[in-house]
This record gives C-alpha cells, structure tokens and sequence, in this order.
C-alpha cells in the first residue's frame, strides 16, 4: 500500500513540477539556514570533556580594588596573580590542581635544515595532563617533582615533533626553547578541543599549544606575559620580580574534584587561604571566591558568541515561513484533487486511505527538501568557513548527529506542514463534489 | 467610488478561503519581522565598520623581529634597523611601536586628574613611539607640540614608570577635561596607574586604541619611549602604491641583516581591519542573503497561491467579463485582494517586528529600532505583495469571456 502511495506522490509531484519545485525549495532553504546556524551553535557549546566536565573546577579569587569590582556586576578577576596562583599549587589541597600561563618562544632545532620558529607555549604543572586527558603519543607527562624542582622538561604537540625531530618518538632528546634546552619526556598525539577550555581569555576557540613546560620556568626564564595581562594597581617596584609579585592577574587554575564533599573542601579551604591573605593586607573586598565547573565557566565566559545564536533564532523564524508558504502551496495543490478525493470516497476509499496518500506525498516532498538542505546546510557551512576564516574551521563540519537531525526536522516538518491541508482535502463531502462535475 | 464596492465581494470571497489568506498574511508579517531586524542589525554594522582608526590604512604594514640566542642585543638591532627600513626609497616613515591600531591586542592604563586610587578613572590605550610617530602613524599635532628626540628614553624589560609626558587624541583629552576646551588640556598634568603624574605636551587629531569593541575606542596616548625586547613590531608607512613591494622587500633586507632573529607577521593593515571586522562583515552578508532569501520565498508564496485563486475562479473569471468587466477590473480584484492580506499580515509585522526587537534587546543588550525602520518595511513588504500578485493578476484578466459558456 505505501510503495502504492509512494508512486501516485511521485506522478502527483511531476504533475505539478513547479509547484512541487518550489515548495522542496523553501523546505531546502529553511533546513539549510537552521542546519547551519545550529550546527555553527551545537559546536560552540559543545562539552569539550564529557567524562569528567562535572569534576574540573576554574578558580577565582576576588583580589581585586576596594573601590571597583574586575567585572561588573561584581565579578570576581578571570584570572589569578602570580602570588595567589603559586601558593594554592603549594598547597596542594585539591586531588589534581594545575595553575597555568601563555608565553611564546622561539624554537631552535638542533638540525640546521630545520629553521628556528616561533612556538606558542603553554606553562602548566605535572597534573595538567591526566586532568585534561591530553593524549600522548610518546613518553608521558612531567611529575609534580620536577615541577618543584625546577627541572626543564618539555611536552610538544605532534606537529612540533614532526616539525623538530621528523615525527620520531624523541623522548629524551633535547630541544631549545627561548634559548634554553630542555628535555622532551612526552609527545602528544593530535589534541583538537572545541572549544579549547581550559583557557579561554585569549578566544576560546585557539588551538592548543606547541610546546608545553614546567609553570615555574615563567620565573626562572623571565618569560614574556601571554593573553590579557590585568592590574589594578601598579606593581611596587622595578623588574620581572616585582611584576610577579604584584596584584596584576595573567594566570589560569584548575583543580580536579571528583565528589562534592571535596568541592565543599576546596571552597572551604579557598576562604581560609583569602583570610589569610586579608591578614597580609590584600585581597580588600569581602569574600567572592567561585569554583565554576567546565559547563559553567564556558556560560560565564560566554563562549557562544550572540552573532551565532541571533542568527539561529532568525534561521528558526526563516524555517518557519518556509513552512507556512509549503501549508499554502499544498492547500492550493491539494484543493485542485477534490474531485479525485471525492471519487476515491465515492467508491469506498476510507477517510484515513486519503490522508495517508496526502501525507505520504508531503513526506516525499520533505525528504526530497531535506536531502537538498543538507547539501545546502554543506554550503552554508563553507560560506560560513571562508566569511569567518580559520580560526573557525573546527566548528563547521556536519556530523552524523546533525545529518539525522536535519532530516528529521525536515521530515517533521514538511508532514506537520501536510496535516492541515492532507485533512482538508479528505473531509470533503463526495457527494456535493461529484454533483458539480 | 467603483473601487470601495469592489470591498465587499473581495472580503466576502477571503472569508470562504480563511486559510489562504491568514497563511500569506503570516507569512508577510514573519518576513517583515526578520527583514526589518535584519536591516536594522546591517545598518548598525555597516556604521561600526566605517569608523576611521585615523591612521594610514592603505599605505601601511608591520612586521614582528623576534630575536634569539644569548648574544642577540636588542638596542642595537632596533636602532639598525629602523635605520635601515626609515632609509629605504619609497618608505615615507617607520617607527618600533609596541601595539598596532584596530588589531586587537594592545597595553591600557588608567588616567586620573587627580592624585589617588579613589579617583574617577579613564581608560585609555598605549601606544610607545619615537619622534617619527605623527609620521609613521599620519597623525596630526592639533596643539601643543610633537616629541623631540630627547624626549625619548628606553623603556626597559618589565620597567612599570613612565615618560614625564606624553600626547593624548583629542577625544581622550576632552573626556579627562570634559570643561574645558580641548586645546587647553596642553600643560596639563594627568595620573597615570593612580599616581604617577604625566604632562600632556600635545594633542592629536584622531587615533583608535587596538580593540574595535571596547566603549573607549578613541582613547589613546602616544609615549615617548622605545622598548628594549627581544621580539619587537616595526610600523611602515610606504609612499601610495609601494606597500606591496617593500613588504616582500624589507622582509628579505631584515633577515639578512642579521641572521640571529625571525622575521615574522608581515601584514598590511587592511588585512587587519578586515579581520578585526570580519565578524561584522560576515553577519552583514549572512542576514543580506537571508533576507533577499525571505522575500523570495514569500513573493513565490504569494505567486503561487493567487495563481491557484485565479485558476479556481477561471470561470467566475470569464462570467466576470462576459458581464461588462474590463480587463482592469479583474486585475484590481486580485491587486486589491492583496492589499488586503498583506495589510492584515504587514499590521501584524508591526507588532511582531516590535516584540523581535525587545527580544533582541533584552538577550542580546542589542539598541532600540530607530522608528523609521517600520514605516519603511511596511512599504518594501506592500510594494512586493503588489508586485507578486501582478503577474497572475494579469493572467486573469487575459481570461476569455468565452470560457464563461463552456462546461456549465
């Protein structure tokens, strides 16, 4: 019955080649703007590391001016000084903790084929990579101790080890960094994060770094600040110590808390730590210490940009006039068969035979729409690439999740748009339809 | 008046087909709600982007030098190499500067006109030049006086006091000096990080801070320094026409005069701008295409459902003419017909354009519609109702009076 159906939408489709056209259109065009837009949305929301984005804490201290909050209303610092940010490390209260900073260095391959280049760099403590779930591909990360000790020991990304050392596993090798050598212990396979959150003060959607190394070589190196550097006051006195030692903020942190007891814990320990500090003569405003979880922060920081979702409830508003226009165009289509219907009825075709027929011809309609969307939705996700450049390319492929959704919106769609007029059309009487023939 | 009569069948006729009519209507005031909008978000864009950074766009690039190895000496290497670069034909200046205009990474501070951590602050950014700045830079000196080279001193690795003077652009002196004219700020003395004082010795016309976004945008102060760094910016301005060549040209000069550093970031400052607004820029084309899309579709919409209306009317059509109707009547009918679905939808789209709006302010702190937008949709939606019922209007009226007497 439904492969019968199947063939009278068909001829019905052909019959009306224009009609039909444009009403496959409208449905293309409405999936293809809203598949784009949500996928553009879907990406820059998306959990960076489902499997523990409940457990991974950002740090906040508010160590801000007496007289202004960092950020209004009331919003404690993005970032932490150097002071604040090397104690909590020495603390080590949380079950995994990693304070972190970006710099950037030149890289001088020993090979003299390789030329010296610019590597973005990443200073982090020993838990940063079990806390991340960074994968490697040689060797491993660094221990806590060697954090301690000052040692140089780098981690590279894989495109830095294909770079330098032709992509063989150059665990023990040495390797110049800012005019320092220092000891690769692990190579990381392909890392992508979307978005990259563990650090989102320079744009959330960088990629991660070249070259990873002990946090405490910002001191021992004189390493120059990345990202956004903040002060409410000056630093006292002259030089990279006094820098460090001032109130300015250009350091990330963050621990792993597996239960919530331990979170309780932690902010426990965290209030103790400021009143410490109060009593040291710092940290001037009352208590604002935040622990945000992954999903949090990304909310905070706004990492959905609003250009991203205004243009998705537009695309939404776009799909809902596409399928306005398909109800009035199938009404009129539908209207032009009362004599068909009002025959089939006739000779004892049931009310429900014809609203599947109907129904069925709208879904092929639907299909065929949604089929042209996603292929439209491919190119509203290149036109997006080359309109936004690079920095995006991360957040425009199609996955299978979105390759499912548009067809089903799609479908969906086109028979809620059918309904109305498929039941319009099987509610005539036969009667008054055939008498006028 | 034939026209007023002709009301009461055409509304009489709507009614038997509600559906039809509340559909086109729907879908005019939808559209007008999106278009609307959209327009609105477009102009707003387009004037961010027509702001003026008050620098030589066209004529300009910057280069990074990034210096390695443990005898690698700063000072020397800045000053050769703005030697180099200020003396090569058809460079009009270059300077060593520390944050580019409209690319998005600078320094800011704080400026007070008084003494003290609790005193109203303005933002402003940084910017580090030599006596070449105003040249390098095309700015122009409005009053007081340009830096002379013994105004400038070396700025050394993470040295946090300041030059004893500065200038300052002419919106940023009348924002720390809002009562007097601006030509007085000269002489002033102004706060910088709470309580280093600074004398304003000049004031120039027009420069933007490095971040398009930020609400103090022409804040900036020009400082008489140099800075002792390993990676250091150079800023060209080249003669009209000569950009292109002296980029590829200094790149190779400044890498072969000395072997220990790279030479990398070699970008014109159009490029920069264009990246900096590259999120503006591409809405504007995304909502032009949506929009352009919309009104397609709702004028196809239209099309197709007043064919299928004068399809099914053939006949009444045909009845129509043989009783006296001119040509002209029956396109009235259907023109008519229209300006009565598309008021109904257009009135709605008022509303609805209205509400979008709060929405968008409201989730998005976006700006209020300036009230001209409505009035001015309310005819770009009428005037495409008009035009899409045209056609089969005219198809209408090109039924023969004949037809009347067949099949009945």
């Amino acid at each position: 019955m439904f492969y019968y159906y199947l063939k009278l939408a068909s001829k019905s489709i052909k019959r009306t080649p224009w009609l039909s056209g444009l009403m496959m259109l409208a449905i293309a065009l409405g999936i293809g703007a809203c598949m784009t837009t949500i996928t553009v949305n879907y990406l820059m929301s998306a959990n960076p590391i489902p499997e523990k984005s409940d457990q991974l804490y950002y740090v906040q201290l508010d160590s801000w001016s007496p007289h202004f909050a960092a950020r209004e209303p009331n919003e404690p610092p993005d970032q932490l000084t150097w002071t604040d940010a090397t104690n909590l490390m020495q603390a080590q209260q949380a079950f995994r903790q990693s304070a972190m900073a970006s710099s950037g260095g030149v890289v001088q391959p020993d090979n003299p084929d390789v030329k010296p280049f610019m590597a973005s760099l990443r200073l982090n403590f020993a838990d940063f990579f079990p806390m991340f779930n960074a994968p490697f591909l040689y060797g491993s990360g660094w221990q806590y101790s060697d954090d301690t000790a000052r040692k140089q020991v780098a981690v590279i990304s894989k495109e830095t080890n294909d770079r330098v050392f032709g992509g063989e596993n150059s665990v023990g090798k040495s390797i110049t960094i800012a005019g320092e050598m220092f000891t690769v212990v692990g190579v990381l396979d392909e890392w992508v994060l979307v978005p990259r959150f563990y650090d989102v003060t320079t744009g959330a959607f960088s990629e991660t770094e070249d070259v990873f190394i002990p946090f405490y070589m910002k001191q021992v190196m004189q390493l120059s600040n990345g990202g956004n550097t903040n002060c409410w006051k000056s630093p006292e006195g002259e030089g990279f110590e006094a820098f460090l030692m001032s109130e300015c903020i250009n350091y990330q942190m963050w621990v792993e808390l597996p239960t919530d007891a331990e979170r309780d814990a932690y902010m426990t320990f965290l209030n103790a730590y400021v009143d410490e500090q109060k009593a040291l003569g710092r940290f001037p405003r009352p208590h604002n210490n935040r622990l945000s979880d992954v999903m949090t922060w990304m909310e905070t920081e706004e990492v959905v940009a609003d250009d991203a979702q205004i243009m998705m409830y537009m695309a939404f508003l776009f799909l809902f006039v596409c399928i306005l226009n398909t109800v009035g165009l199938l009404l009129s289509k539908f209207a032009t068969r009362n004599g068909d219907v009002a025959l089939r009825r006739a000779i004892g075709a049931t009310k429900g035979a014809i609203f599947a027929q109907y129904i069925t011809e709208t879904a092929l309609i639907g299909l065929i729409g949604g089929v042209l969307g996603l292929a439209l939705a491919s190119l509203g996700l290149q036109a997006i690439e080359s309109l936004y450049g690079d920095f995006i390319s991360e957040l425009v492929h199609l996955d299978a999740t979105m390759v499912v959704l548009s067809f089903g919106i799609a479908i969906t769609a086109s028979v809620l748009a059918g309904c109305y007029p498929a039941w319009r059309v099987c509610s005539i009487p036969p009667a008054s339809q055939l008498k006028t023939q | 008046m034939k026209t007023n009569l002709e009301f009461g069948p055409i509304c009489r006729a709507l009614l038997r087909n509600k559906v039809g009519a509340v559909l086109i209507a729907l879908q005019i005031a939808l559209t007008m709600t999106i278009v609307v909008n959209a327009i609105f978000i477009i102009v707003e864009r387009q004037a961010l982007m027509q702001r003026e950074s008050g620098i030589d766009e066209a004529n300009s690039f910057y280069l990074t030098s990034t210096g390695f190895g443990n005898d690698f000496e700063p000072k020397r290497v800045i000053e050769q190499d703005l030697d180099v670069i200020r003396n090569t034909p058809g460079v009009i200046d270059a300077i060593q500067i520390n944050a580019i205009p409209i690319s998005g990474g600078g320094w800011s501070m704080s400026l007070t006109t008084e003494p003290g951590d609790d005193q109203e602050d303005v933002s402003t950014a940084n910017y580090f030049v030599d006596a070449h700045g105003i040249n390098a830079l095309d700015l122009e000196v409005i009053a007081g006086r340009n830096f002379t080279a013994t105004d400038i001193r070396w700025r050394e690795r993470n040295q946090p006091d300041w030059p004893d003077n500065a200038m300052i652009t002419k919106a940023l002196a009348e924002k720390l000096f809002p009562d007097i004219p601006w030509q007085s700020v000269v002489g002033k003395t102004v706060y910088i990080g709470d309580d280093e004082p600074v004398i304003v010795t000049g004031i120039v016309d027009k420069l933007q801070a490095p971040w398009i976004g930020w609400s103090e945008l022409e804040n900036a102060m020009l400082s008489p320094e140099k800075m002792v760094s390993e990676s250091t910016r150079y800023f060209i301005r080249t003669e009209p026409g000569e950009r292109d060549r002296l980029m590829a040209e200094l790149e190779d000069t400044l890498a072969n005069a000395y072997g220990n550093r790279l030479i990398r970031n070699v970008t014109t400052v159009t490029e920069t701008r264009e990246r900096s607004y590259r999120q503006h820029s591409a809405m504007i084309k995304i909502l032009s295409t949506v929009m352009v899309l919309l009104t397609l579709i709702t004028a196809m919409g239209i099309i197709g459902l007043t064919s299928f209306n004068v399809n099914r009317r053939r006949k009444q059509i045909g009845t129509r003419r043989a009783l006296g109707a001119s040509k002209q009547a029956i396109v009235r009918y259907f023109m008519l017909e229209n300006v009565i679905i598309s008021t109904t939808g257009i009135l709605l789209g008022v509303a609805m354009t209205i509400g979008l709006n709060m929405l968008l302010i409201e989730w998005f702190a976006m700006t209020a519609l300036d009230w001209y937008y409505i009035p001015a949709g309310m005819v770009v939606l009428f005037v495409v109702g008009q035009l899409a019922v045209l056609g089969p209007a005219l198809k209408a009226a090109a039924t023969p009076p004949a037809i009347a007497t067949r099949t009945v």
